[in-house]
């Protein structure tokens, strides 16, 4: 089942992105091509922010037209912004368990919980602002973890991070979506970051989502839009 | 919406009451008064401001941030405290007569045309101020430096900077103020009267509490309110500059020449402050004495002006929560709901309350609602100044922490209280304490429903000042301005002290 794109047509302007396939639950697709090709429309047409013109969208069979972005069966991470700058990482992650923040003890247990598994015990009450890049998106992280929905997307989220930082965030995205078994979406514009993570790729460009296709052959003997881009 | 209904019903019975569509002498005289007086006033603050707010932006000195604030001031101070302040300086028995007399000249008079136009300058003239000296600093950097590295002296920096600034911030400033004292009522309740001085808010009040002519007076307010929509209208072409918000505090390298200018720049801030401090002194110093033999009448008028500015605090707090909330989306209905909020500009506090005196009135007797009818009056017209400060905290809100909150799938109240609310807490506080402060002293619509007893605070300086105790109208009087602004203070601390990231 997982997610499958049933003649999707998405326009912002004259812009205009087709899109007409399926992937399995539980795997892990990478998201790539030029700057403005449509990769965000895409992430945004799924979790919700963005209305198709034509064609649907599903989740194990069923439309997710009709659900607003908080109730789909995903989490989603921006480039930037995933965390509410006037609560503690503590508050910010309880959001991902109740959204009134009304948490049980056994909640406010689980909240520190994984913020120790990501590494962040001892930072419960700051705010976002006190913490480096990294931290913050690991707590982002976190409560994707915590919320367990069956899609991750990630829209970019770690662009601003160095190398190392972020192959370490790879490394976390790839034990939580272990650990939820969630099928993941991950935008980037290193096909490294593809290979590191992602079996499957999807090939933003020209104003069509080519249908998934594995990884290593795809990055090894590109077809020549893909060409073009990652050689420049 | 209801605030809508409510306008719209209260406007449409003052509309349909309204008698003859034919104005009398008397009444052509009033709108003759209301429109000059306002003129005058608008010319005299703004020609008066325009020195001061120079003088501000070029020199730097000592207590000249206090001094910036203070500006601010005037705004909260309460009408009738600032008419009792003028006349224990300018008034029969002031001090500038008793000067004159001890010398042998003729006495000067308050009462009339030129004490209207002083009161409503000492009111205006610091928000000119504050008006003109933020275009002043809205003076890009880099022209200044262009015209430093050109060489122009002060007339140069005057014709090629100044100039060009004044022609785009002046008008804005005229008519703020012009729309201000245009509906002016305590200050001419107090200094004007009779045939000669009457606005048309006061010929209002007067037909309803002298004739008690219900159909004159909504004829009066229907003009008033077609006056008043037309100045709005008029004054919307021009957008007003932020005049609450802050931003004074931007080092800005004006040159700042010496010579006879450095002199005119010290007189004229002297002046300024001499002005504005004297008459709110006289208050403090004389008042003080009088507070421990006050009336009990006045304890009580303060307790239920308390209540009162707490009630519209509320009020004026869910209003503004609900306006701006609608008023962030996009869409007709958010266009509406901003309309909503702002209609009140249109409206004077007398026109809201005869309508809703005339909805009243064949119901019940109106005095028995003074205290409602007032709260809910003075939540109207503090709408505008209060959407306009929270609405655009709450849309930049709604733009950074709208998808994310969406994302989470925060609706609701929770949305309201974890994502929006921390957001435009600051501005929310200063709204809402604007909103209790200017309740706390208005002399405006309560006049029109209390019987002779009870009633607000500043309703009982008003009547010890019609009763010649002065001595315990300025003890009120301090009373009342220390009541407004710790109000205020109160309100603007708890948004200040919400967590900033």
């Amino acid at each position: 089942m997982g997610l499958r794109l049933d003649h999707l047509v998405l326009t912002q302007g004259s812009f205009r992105l087709e899109a007409d396939w399926q992937v399995p639950a539980g795997a892990r697709v990478a998201v790539i091509g030029p700057s403005g090709a449509g990769k965000s429309t895409l992430l945004a047409a799924i979790s919700g922010f963005l209305p198709p013109v034509a064609g649907r969208i599903l989740w194990d069979g069923h439309d997710l037209a009709k659900l607003e972005p908080g109730a789909r069966p995903l989490s989603i991470l921006f480039q930037d912004g995933n965390l509410f700058p006037h609560l503690t990482v503590a508050q910010n992650l309880g959001l991902g368990l109740s959204p009134g923040l009304r948490l049980t003890e056994a909640q406010k247990a689980r909240v520190g919980a994984v913020l120790a598994e990501v590494g962040l015990g001892d930072k419960a009450a700051r705010k976002p602002a006190a913490l480096s890049g990294g931290e913050q998106s690991r707590v982002a992280l976190a409560r994707a973890l915590l919320r367990a929905r069956p899609m991750l997307l990630l829209d970019e989220p770690f662009a601003a991070l160095g190398p190392a930082l972020k192959a370490q965030m790879l490394d976390l995205v790839d034990r939580i979506a272990g650990q939820t078994g969630a099928t993941v979406l991950m935008v980037t514009h290193d096909p490294e970051d593809a290979r590191r993570l992602c079996p499957l790729t999807v090939v933003v460009a020209d104003g069509v989502a080519a249908p998934p296709a594995p990884t290593g052959a795809l990055l090894d003997d590109p077809p020549p839009l893909l060409r073009a881009y990652l050689r420049g | 919406m209801a605030i809508a209904g409510l306008m719209a019903a209260a406007l449409a019975v003052v509309f349909l009451r309204a008698g003859s569509p034919r104005l009398g002498a008397a009444d052509w005289a009033a709108v003759r008064f209301s429109a000059s007086q306002a003129a005058a006033s608008a010319l005299a603050s703004v020609l008066l401001a325009v020195p001061v707010a120079r003088a501000l932006a070029r020199r730097r000195f000592a207590g000249r941030g206090l001094l910036i604030a203070a500006m601010g001031a005037p705004f909260l101070l309460p009408v009738v405290v600032a008419v009792l302040g003028l006349l224990a300086i300018f008034g029969r028995a002031g001090l500038v007569n008793a000067g004159l007399a001890a010398l042998g000249l003729p006495q000067i008079g308050i009462y009339g045309f030129h004490g209207v136009v002083l009161a409503h300058v000492f009111l205006n003239m610091p928000l000119a101020v504050r008006m003109i000296l933020h275009g002043w600093q809205g003076v890009p950097a880099e022209r200044v430096r262009l015209a430093q590295s050109l060489g122009l002296g002060p007339w140069g920096v005057f014709r090629h900077i100044e100039w060009p600034m004044l022609r785009g911030v002046v008008p804005g400033a005229l008519l703020a103020v012009f729309l201000i004292c245009l509906t002016s009522f305590a200050v001419v309740l107090i200094l004007g009267g009779g045939p000669r001085a009457t606005t048309v808010e006061l010929a209002i009040w007067q037909a309803v509490r002298f004739d008690f002519d219900l159909s004159r007076a909504a004829m009066l307010a229907s003009v008033q309110f077609l006056l008043c929509g037309a100045a709005v209208l008029l004054a919307a072409r021009w957008t007003a500059p932020g005049v609450l918000g802050g931003g004074l505090d931007r080092a800005l390298s004006l040159p700042a020449p010496g010579g006879w200018r450095r002199v005119a720049d010290v007189v004229a801030i002297g002046a300024a402050g001499v002005f504005l401090a004297w008459p709110v002194a006289m208050i403090g110093v004389w008042g003080l004495g009088g507070l421990t033999s006050l009336p009990q009448a006045v304890w009580a008028g303060a307790a239920t002006s308390i209540a009162l500015s707490l009630v519209v605090a509320l009020l004026t707090g869910l209003a503004v929560v609900a306006l701006a909330s609608a008023a962030a989306r996009a869409g007709v209905l958010a266009r509406l709901a901003e309309a909503a909020g702002m209609l009140p500009m249109a409206a004077s506090s007398l026109v809201l309350g005869i309508g809703l005196f005339l909805m009243l009135h064949p119901v019940m007797a109106p005095s028995r609602l003074a205290l409602p009818v007032t709260a809910l009056v003075n939540t109207l017209m503090a709408l505008p100044f209060a959407l306009r400060l929270v609405l655009p905290a709450w849309r930049e809100a709604e733009a950074t922490q709208g998808r994310l909150a969406d994302s989470l799938g925060l609706t609701g109240l929770g949305r309201l209280r974890l994502a929006i609310l921390p957001r435009v807490r600051r501005p929310l506080g200063m709204a809402v304490g604007l909103a209790a402060a200017l309740a706390m002293g208005d002399l405006g619509v309560i006049t029109l429903f209390a019987s002779d007893q009870g009633g607000t605070l500043p309703l009982q300086v008003w009547r010890l000042m019609g009763a010649y105790r002065t001595d315990q109208a300025e003890a009120a009087a301090l009373l009342l301005t220390v009541l407004s602004f710790a109000v205020f203070i109160l309100f603007d601390l708890w948004g200040r002290c919400g967590t900033e990231a």
